[in-house]
């Protein structure tokens, strides 16, 4: 049995096409996907992204074991921002990649992938027990939007007396949207402005009809996990299960950032020790030099060696070429380096290029 | 309650492909249902001329955005001529299956082997009792 989000009946109105993401119902492309992308680049687009998990983490001890699980020093950040960063394994293994939302020290939300939620929780409590805190997963009682694209702000401004300029990246809030209570951050997944909105599944489809229905002006259609997809490998955002996992750690990922060695963290001492040692695989954007598309698990070759593995790969709707991610040998991972991609039984020519591929303007 | 366009004067298989006599050739694409299955194709990869295709056998693949699926020749025979268009412009498979976006041609075909595909009518049933 599939899970649904409170949306399954309003995707299914709209004639989306459905399938089985990690073992959520959900919609893929509701009328074409190279469309739905645009409109996120150009205008907006509206993601049901409900499936993700959110795990509220409050008492006197919440900061100290958030601090304890991910591998990024939050205790220097301020109150109502948000940050990206990972939860390892001893070996330095990514369990899952997460926000960190920060009300205070003493109340925390992460909001984590949909298929790694479960594992996460688990590894959560088993850490809880030495802190003074409470931790619940209240995945199941949220509706959780994406926003996203030029518009997105226009659009979310009209059902909000909120200043939405108030709000700037990587921050958030609780307010009142169409008279429904709401976290509402400035952030995304696809590369352009906008918003996640996080709210209780009684309003979801009523807020999900109303942004719709007054975004329609502004050129807000509604975007499946299909055009989620393009969007972020543009942007060289991961995604959990394809180039992140736990056979790889955030340092080979492109995932030192959201690494503080400088602090106690679980993994913390795989990833010096790993550090110091120096890398010997790395991800890796490329795009096609020949015609071909890589998919995940494709073998990368230079000078007819088996040098990597393809995690992701998309033609890319902005730029017109297809690209893709994966991991290889560090020795070749220059960028111009000319790489061949194992397409079926072809070699096909590739060259790895410096990530993002694509950015915005500002 | 299925839309799809499935025209009478071809033979189907149940992996959505059409193939249509020609004289002594036979010309293959995908159906309606397989294009919208699919969703956007922005890949086709032709089979190369002059390869020998078991009926039922991998002939090529299309990719989507998303996925990438094999096309199974319908009919034995060697492949004699593809559709070049498609290496430019492969979403002619989506709005033009039947016509513009033929995939490839086949010659030395056996009409026996006809017995083991559907007709447009039975290919309809086909379709509506897997629920497209």
């Amino acid at each position: 049995m599939l899970l649904k989000t409170s949306l399954n009946n309003a995707h299914r109105k709209l004639n989306a096409r459905m399938v089985d993401f990690g073992g959520w119902d959900m919609p893929v492309v509701y009328t074409n996907q190279i469309q739905e992308h645009h409109a996120v680049r150009q205008k907006a687009g509206l993601f049901d992204v409900s499936h993700m998990g959110e795990i509220m983490i409050t008492g006197p001890q919440a900061l100290d074991l958030v601090q304890k699980i991910v591998s990024r020093d939050i205790s220097k950040m301020e109150n109502f921002k948000l940050k990206l960063t990972v939860m390892c394994n001893e070996n330095g293994g990514i369990i899952d990649d997460l926000m960190v939302y920060k009300y205070n020290n003493e109340k925390i939300l992460l909001v984590v992938n949909a298929g790694t939620r479960p594992e996460d929780f688990k590894w959560i409590l088993k850490y809880a027990g030495d802190f003074e805190v409470e931790v619940k997963d209240i995945s199941d009682e949220i509706t959780k939007l994406d926003i996203q694209g030029p518009n997105a702000q226009k659009i979310l401004q009209k059902i909000t007396d909120y200043d939405l300029n108030e709000i700037k990246r990587f921050n958030f809030t609780e307010i009142l949207v169409a008279g429904i209570k709401m976290i509402v951050s400035r952030s995304g997944y696809t590369g352009e402005d906008g918003f996640e909105i996080y709210f209780d599944n009684v309003a979801a489809e009523k807020i999900w009809d109303k942004l719709l229905e007054i975004g329609k002006e502004d050129g807000l259609i509604p975007c499946g996990l299909g055009a989620r997809d393009t969007l972020r490998t543009e942007c060289g955002m991961m995604l959990y299960g394809h180039d992140i996992d736990l056979d790889h750690s955030p340092l080979e990922a492109v995932y030192s950032w959201v690494v503080s060695l400088d602090k106690n963290f679980i993994g913390k001492d795989f990833l010096d020790r790993q550090n110091k040692e120096g890398l010997k695989r790395k991800l890796i954007g490329f795009e096609m030099i020949d015609r071909g598309i890589a998919r995940q698990h494709y073998p990368i070759y230079k000078n007819n060696e088996e040098i990597g593995q393809v995690t992701s790969g998309v033609p890319s709707p902005t730029l017109g070429k297809n690209i893709g991610m994966g991991y290889i040998k560090t020795e070749f991972m220059q960028p111009g380096t000319e790489i061949e991609i194992k397409v079926r039984d072809n070699f096909v020519k590739a060259k790895i290029v410096e990530l993002p591929f694509y950015k915005k303007e500002d | 309650m299925s839309n799809y366009k499935i025209p009478e004067s071809l033979y189907y298989n149940k992996d959505h492909e059409w193939v249509k006599i020609d004289g002594l050739k036979a010309i293959v694409g995908i159906s309606d249902v397989a294009q919208d299955l699919l969703t956007d194709i922005v890949f086709a990869e032709l089979p190369e001329i002059g390869k020998e295709l078991k009926q039922f056998g991998t002939a090529c693949v299309v990719e989507s955005v998303k996925s990438v699926s094999d096309v199974y020749s319908p009919l034995s025979g060697k492949v004699s001529e593809v559709n070049k268009e498609l290496e430019s412009a492969p979403e002619i498979i989506n709005s033009d299956p039947y016509e513009k976006g033929w995939i490839f041609k086949l010659e030395g075909v056996d009409e026996k082997e006809l017995k083991n595909l559907m007709t447009a009518e039975e290919y309809k049933k086909f379709i509506e009792k897997e629920g497209h």
